[in-house]
């Protein structure tokens, strides 16, 4: 898979067997091992194998649940609480399982996040970057199916207003909810299909991430510099230096995912989810995961009718609206300059983005009503105004930094500078 | 080939055409089923109609009943609440449509014509499903005295209709039909 050619030299007569016959170890040898990184990656950067390790995690515990639960309206939520209370270890499995979900957003958030600051997904990567998209897309379409398996008042009631959204399309609306509810609403046929596609989709998302790590060892990997490899000292070899940071990224990372499993399991899930199921009575408050809270804000920030378009369709468009700008991204930016790291205002209004986000995210959580609306709407606001209007304008306006002439050149010039002051110091 | 060849019809040009329209034929056949598969089977198409018992419902209470998987609200209304329903003019209202499955698409949104009809206005009889994204209405509640989604913050007057908030129209009128005096046919 990588773009330099191979260096691998099977070294027993086994190893020279399979070589001439299947190349497998080859290809890992290139791809893991002797694949060239550059040098100067940093933390930001060993979300991407999180993210491979959290989707193994999602797929062997979901397997075994699946063992043990049963997808039926009379005894999906019972089959729950038996895994809770009577399946060995079931407990355990479970609270993996939940927050292993939370887990797999928090690195997926980091990780685009991180793509967005050091622009990943500016050529030759834009496909690269699409790729990461449908990635994302897939892992919300799994995480919201997964949620409704439990059968509780937040899965019920979750299933109701999201498959209400294509409602709101003129004319085929109705005709597509039923065909995803299987009647006229959420009920057994729903469950069913649900937990069909709960357990097909992670799979999928396998598939597209093997497409998605396919296109990065073409390209290479960006860098914090955004300055692309041009010469041997720009690089270390993948093992063991990117090895190796990974893998202690992991391990704190699932120091992290540990800690809610064992302490806090319950604090990102609802407790009206350990309500069963009533199709007759609506929480008095509902909220999707945390993971969904930004676009939910979105969703309900638009109150108003815009010429044709009502209130409602306004809302489900500007929410899908918020997703589908990810995938024009790499043509939103007209900067020529890659990493935020050199460009002084577009590194101000991402962090913008970023809080405003986070922002979106707890107005998501507040009921719909007074001064949260309004707040929710200048938010939504902010949100498009960075893709649309600050993306495009920012890269054709803004001076950037003096760029350094290499990644090597860029990595010297940092010790260089982080040993000044230090001997400064020592002179005061 | 020679250049005469392309322009002239070969048994190899038909076998070409006609494979790719029976695959293609074939394909969209095939596919067919496993999107219709997915809609509403015949046991779900089948809980057509139910039969409601409403001598008990007394002016001031409601009745909630479970058709076709949704719930239906049935209300015998006070007198207060169809004085407020009437007093209301029509330009103040968001949806002007009677949305009302017993009478002609275009019927207007006025409080007899949301009610079970003359000589019965007192009876109200709707899907309790916000029209913005399906959840259940509470009833009697809200700024208006009729229902109120906690979802997304719908509120609805004391005919259904709505009046402030992101639902786009009043709450649907099922078919009904009064087959006795105190027995309502849903569906």
């Amino acid at each position: 898979m990588s773009a330099g050619h191979s260096t691998y030299t099977p070294k027993t007569g086994l190893g020279r067997w399979m070589d001439a016959r299947l190349p497998l170890p080859r290809l890992v040898y290139d791809s893991f091992v002797a694949y060239p990184v550059p040098r100067n990656l940093n933390y930001a950067y060993t979300f991407g194998g999180i993210l491979s390790i959290m989707l193994v995690a999602q797929i062997v515990t979901g397997i075994v649940l699946a063992m043990h639960y049963a997808a039926s309206t009379e005894v999906a939520f019972n089959s729950v609480e038996k895994i809770m209370r009577d399946v060995n270890s079931g407990w355990l499995l479970r609270y993996l399982h939940s927050n292993g979900a939370s887990m797999f957003f928090v690195a997926v958030y980091v990780h685009i996040f991180r793509g967005l600051y050091y622009g990943s997904y500016k050529a030759p990567r834009e496909l690269l970057w699409i790729l990461g998209c449908i990635i994302y897309l897939l892992m919300m379409a799994t995480a919201f199916m997964g949620y409704v398996l439990p059968w509780g008042q937040m899965s019920f009631w979750g299933a109701t207003v999201i498959t209400g959204f294509f409602t709101a399309i003129p004319v085929v609306g109705d005709w597509i909810q039923q065909l995803l509810l299987g009647g006229f609403a959420v009920d057994n046929p729903t469950l069913n299909r649900f937990f069909s596609l709960h357990y097909l989709l992670p799979f999928m998302i396998a598939g597209v991430v093997v497409l998605h790590v396919w296109a990065l060892h073409v390209t290479g990997q960006t860098n914090p510099t955004g300055i692309e490899v041009k010469q041997k000292t720009d690089t270390v070899a993948f093992t063991p230096y990117a090895t190796v940071k990974d893998a202690f990224a992991m391990v704190v990372f699932l120091g992290l995912f540990a800690y809610f499993v064992f302490y806090l399991p319950n604090f990102l899930g609802h407790p009206d989810n350990y309500i069963e199921a009533n199709s007759l009575k609506t929480p008095a408050h509902i909220v999707p995961e945390w993971y969904f809270l930004p676009f939910y804000a979105i969703l309900r920030a638009i109150t108003f009718n815009i010429g044709p378009i009502d209130s409602k369709l306004g809302g489900v468009l500007a929410m899908f609206g918020a997703i589908a700008v990810l995938f024009v991204v790499p043509w939103l930016d007209t900067s020529k300059v890659r990493s935020a790291v050199y460009r002084p205002w577009y590194k101000l209004f991402f962090w913008l983005f970023v809080i405003n986000a986070i922002f979106l995210g707890w107005l998501g959580s507040r009921p719909a009503e007074g001064t949260y609306v309004a707040m929710a709407q200048v938010a939504t606001l902010y949100y498009f105004l960075f893709f649309l209007v600050i993306m495009p304008v920012l890269g054709l306006i803004e001076t950037p930094r003096r760029l350094p002439n290499s990644i090597t050149e860029a990595v010297l010039e940092k010790k260089s500078s982080a040993a000044v002051p230090a001997t400064e110091q020592a002179k005061g | 080939m020679s250049a005469t060849d392309s322009t002239e019809h070969t048994r190899r040009d038909f076998l070409y055409v006609a494979t790719g329209v029976a695959g293609a034929v074939g394909a969209a056949g095939v596919a067919w089923p496993f999107i219709d598969q997915m809609r509403p089977d015949a046991s779900t198409r089948a809980l057509a109609s139910i039969q409601v018992d409403v001598s008990g419902v007394e002016p001031g209470m409601s009745l909630t009943v479970k058709w076709r998987g949704r719930p239906v609200f049935i209300r015998n209304r006070t007198e207060k609440e169809i004085e407020e329903a009437r007093s209301v003019p029509m330009a103040e209202l968001k949806d002007p449509v009677a949305r009302n499955e017993n009478l002609p698409a275009d019927a207007q949104a006025t409080d007899i014509d949301r009610s079970a009809g003359e000589g019965k206005e007192n009876w109200l009889v709707m899907l309790g499903v916000c029209t913005h994204l399906g959840c259940v209405p509470l009833g009697q509640a809200g700024d208006f005295g009729g229902w109120f989604c906690p979802c997304h913050g719908s509120h609805y007057d004391t005919a259904g209709r709505i009046r402030k908030g992101p639902a786009p129209q009043n709450l649907h009128v099922p078919t009904f039909a009064f087959t006795s005096d105190t027995v309502i046919q849903i569906g």
